[in-house]
């Protein structure tokens, strides 16, 4: 059994790496631009990240506005709709949601929680971030490009994918995709092996496996998977991309297009598929894991209360990473694999159920019996547990193979999809940059703003996903420019969709507040002190705020407890950081 | 608090969404009422944990609220409690998934006896062909495509040549006889989708897909198409019309097969060549 207990190693020395001035960048270029330092490359990453997310929520209303208003806006025909559609996509999975989780709050977090003066590899870390912004510069390209981006829908399926009949697929679209995707991984697979390298072998002393927070453990597991997940990707894309330019036939049978032979033969277009999604499925917990490892943490501080059962926590993010490389086909159970597939992939997806459930219990049980501070990160923490709670039960539908081929490629799965891994993770965004904000600035994001922000965000998100996920109960199916008149859709699911566009505008439009306050409160923001939420974990211990290169000044801290806590009976404060040596009547132990 | 009233009324707005709105399923018109059964057993297991979530939450955040002098509990860790919750979730998720595999196992095996009928699907239209007098499908190959035989079926096979051939128009069926759909797609992926019949399955090219179901209810049907298959995808549509056995002969009766098709190809054919002659 691993020890989580308060040490009894007070007695331990402190670490001995010193503080090396040659390490300092010196001009204003190394310092900012090509920066070694991971806060840095956090926040390029992070603003990159946000900066295109900007324009994946733009592409979103434009589709909002065709499904809502079909036919009122001339310069949304078909194509557009299914590049604004594929770009939408593929921008918020890969290049804001991934890019932000693990370059951004990994960046920043990693060496910080783990009191560790920065990446392993510095070097490396910085040509992360420089090949991240190349693949999105490239993506961004192929609006610019002939004929468009590719509108092959985000999970680019071939044939399609490369044909004349998808936007992109005979021009340059599908080619910038898949260029950008490869540069992106190659870029992720540097800072990845950072993150892991880092945990495994940065950690201050005193910070066992079992003492890190679970935003740590979050992450670390998060890009464990993602460099065993990415892989399969990759060589998808390249594949593809032989497939389109040299004329092989991977995924590529006989094809008749619009009466014309084609020169492929004996390719197998669900051999993409099994390889898209063995990267696909593990990149929904690449997303999440962090998500769930940081919202642990949000709810924990503003309870004023250790995380339920963390042991159980650790274990069920490990084990959801696992079962998640066993669960991809529960996204092909109508794609014409072989049916028998969907007994194995239906009771390991129905089983990964129960760890996931075990941490939502844990969440709410954190709040029994705790000290709630409803601050802003608390606000997001909440908004995360009903928004994932909802999308999650309705995973069950449609992992539960007999009941999704219903519903499978209706609004049903986009309405779950969206709830489980947009809204839920990015209500955890947004309350993980409100609370660790004053650490990255030294100043606190205005109250006001962010009520409004969180109040419009939550309350707006849950009224589109929710109804329209009856959408697809009655049958409409996803991307579809227009429906059109078709008898089993009642006239009244057209007002429904206006309803949800409308909300939609107002949702996207409150994020500019969002940005406003991020903005505006760098220069007038209150001023956050250093540990402004009176948090335990070592990042809020720096010596400074914002935190200098190299964190923590001459001396590295030593870890003599667990990051959770939080109102120990007989303590003087409602929390004790981690780096506190503690007298041995403190601990768990005899706390109990 | 009002974090707690917001709550309260997400939970009990979505139960009476559920119950009153006007949006639920189109009847069904197939055997596969059994889906229906086990997504009703998923949404009331499912609409429990949902509603007893929100509550407990709001709940908590009301009663634990923080106000001056409050002090929160100290619990790492509660192992009964949390294998009971354990416990439970498996057997809710137990609940779900096993009634989920049995209608999985009698929609993957068709019944003996059941009918043929082939799917094809092409950029955006989509064709049928039944079986002949013989009862056989016939062989195809996407190769042999060509204008005047747009299946690909297989010219010097038998079976193929008595097989009746649908372009672009409706396809019966015969109510309460059980029918095995093949699915073939002669460029991209496509999905044969009926809402009304609750099946669906892709038409991949390269391969043969299949699902199979028994009409239930005579009617006018409209087949989508559920998989993405270039900028004409919503357009993709076609008819299906379920029969009484006697309008479901007279249809068939009225039908033309792959040879006689052919044959009308040829006339044609030679048709034009003559007219074409003069006026050179």
């Amino acid at each position: 059994m691993v020890d989580i207990r308060s040490g009894t190693d007070g007695a331990l020395g402190h670490a001995e790496v010193e503080d090396v001035e040659l390490y300092h960048p010196h001009s204003w270029w190394t310092r900012y631009v090509f920066s070694q330092d991971a806060k840095i490359i956090a926040v390029q990453y992070a603003s990159t990240a946000i900066a295109i997310g900007m324009v994946a929520l733009v592409l979103s209303w434009l589709m909002r506005l065709q499904l809502g208003f079909p036919g009122q806006f001339a310069f949304i025909d078909a194509e557009r709709y299914y590049q604004f559609i594929t770009m939408h996509g593929m921008i918020m999975v890969i290049y804001l949601l991934t890019a932000l989780f693990l370059g951004g709050f990994g960046n920043y977090l990693i060496p910080l929680m783990l009191g560790a003066r920065d990446m392993v590899f510095p070097y490396a870390n910085m040509l992360s971030y420089w090949l991240y912004l190349l693949a999105v510069l490239v993506l961004v390209s192929s609006f610019f490009a002939p004929g468009g981006p590719t509108g092959a829908g985000w999970t680019l399926y071939p044939p399609q994918a490369v044909l004349s009949g998808t936007p992109g697929g005979k021009d340059w679209g599908i080619l910038l995709m898949l260029s950008s995707l490869i540069l992106f991984i190659i870029g992720f697979t540097m800072g990845g092996l950072n993150y892991v390298v880092t945990v495994l072998q940065g950690r201050a002393r005193g910070m066992t496996l079992m003492r890190m927070p679970l935003t740590i453990w979050g992450i670390f597991t998060a890009t464990v998977m993602a460099l065993l997940a990415f892989p399969a990707l990759f060589v998808a894309c390249v594949m593809m991309m032989f497939d389109r330019v040299l004329g092989t036939s991977f995924f590529m049978p006989a094809i008749v297009e619009m009466g014309e032979q084609l020169q492929h033969g004996g390719g197998s277009p669900i051999l993409f598929q099994h390889l898209f999604w063995f990267f696909g499925h593990p990149e929904v917990y690449i997303v999440a894991l962090p998500a769930f490892g940081i919202v642990s943490d949000l709810i924990s501080t503003h309870a004023r209360k250790n995380i339920f059962g963390y042991r159980m926590m650790v274990w069920a993010i490990v084990v959801i990473g696992a079962l998640s490389f066993v669960v991809w086909a529960h996204h092909m159970y109508v794609s014409g694999m072989n049916p028998y597939f969907g007994f194995f992939f239906a009771t390991t997806t129905l089983i990964i159920a129960v760890p996931t459930a075990l941490k939502v219990y844990n969440w709410v049980l954190t709040l029994w019996r705790g000290d709630i501070h409803l601050n802003l990160p608390m606000l997001f923490a909440l908004g995360f547990i009903v928004t994932f709670v909802n999308g999650g039960l309705t995973g069950l539908f449609l992992g539960n193979v007999v009941v999704d081929v219903p519903l499978s490629d209706t609004m049903f799965v986009v309405a779950h999809f969206h709830m489980v891994m947009g809204v839920a993770p990015i209500l955890v965004i947004f309350g993980a940059i409100y609370h660790w904000y004053p650490k990255v600035t030294g100043r606190m994001l205005n109250e006001a703003m962010g009520q409004l922000h969180f109040w419009v965000t939550f309350v707006g998100a849950y009224l589109i996903f929710f109804p329209m996920h009856y959408l697809g109960l009655i049958g409409v199916p996803r991307r579809y420019y227009e429906m059109g008149e078709t008898a089993f859709v009642p006239a009244s699911a057209h007002t429904l969709n206006e309803f949800i566009t409308i909300v939609a505008l107002i949702v996207g439009a409150v994020q500019i507040v969002f940005l406003f306050n991020l903005v505006w409160s760098i220069r007038h923001g209150r001023d956050a002190g250093g540990n402004p939420w009176r948090a335990t974990t070592l990042e809020w211990q720096t010596p400074e705020t914002p935190p200098r290169h190299g964190n923590w000044g001459k001396e590295l801290p030593v870890v003599y407890r667990w990051a959770y806590d939080y109102s120990v009976p007989g303590a003087p404060e409602d929390f004790i950081p981690q780096n506190q040596p503690g007298p041995d009547n403190l601990t768990r132990e005899t706390a109990t | 608090m009002a974090v707690v009233v917001i709550l309260v009324l997400l939970a009990a707005g979505s139960v009476l969404f559920h119950l009153l709105s006007p949006w639920w399923w189109t009847p069904i018109a197939s055997n596969w009422n059994y889906i229906d059964n086990t997504l009703i057993i998923t949404f009331w297991i499912t609409g429990v944990v949902f509603v007893a979530v929100v509550l407990f939450m709001a709940y908590c955040v009301f009663r634990f609220r923080h106000r001056p002098g409050n002090r929160a509990a100290y619990e790492p860790e509660n192992t009964k409690l949390e294998s009971w919750l354990a416990a439970g979730t498996t057997l809710g998720v137990a609940a779900m998934l096993t009634p989920g595999l049995f209608v999985w196992h009698q929609f993957v095996t068709v019944p003996d006896g059941a009918g043929q009928v082939e799917v094809v699907g092409q950029q955006w239209l989509w064709s049928f062909r039944l079986p002949g007098a013989d009862g056989k499908l016939g062989t195809s190959e996407t190769r042999d495509i060509s204008p005047e035989n747009s299946l690909g079926l297989n010219r010097n096979d038998a079976a193929a040549l008595d097989d009746i051939v649908i372009e672009g128009g409706e396809l019966h069926l015969e109510i309460g006889k059980p029918v095995k759909m093949l699915l073939r797609s002669v460029d991209v992926l496509h999905d044969f989708y009926v809402p009304e019949f609750r099946a669906k399955m892709d038409m991949v090219p390269g391969m043969v897909t299949y699902f199979w179901l028994t009409p239930t209810r005579t009617g006018t049907f409209e087949v989508l198409c559920a998989e993405l298959c270039g900028v004409g995808h919503p357009q993709m549509r076609g008819t299906v019309v379920v029969d009484s056995p006697e309008d479901y002969q007279t249809w068939l009766a009225s039908q033309q097969t792959f040879s006689q098709l052919m044959a009308k190809a040829q006339t044609k054919e030679t048709a034009q060549a003559g007219n074409a002659a003069p006026a050179r």
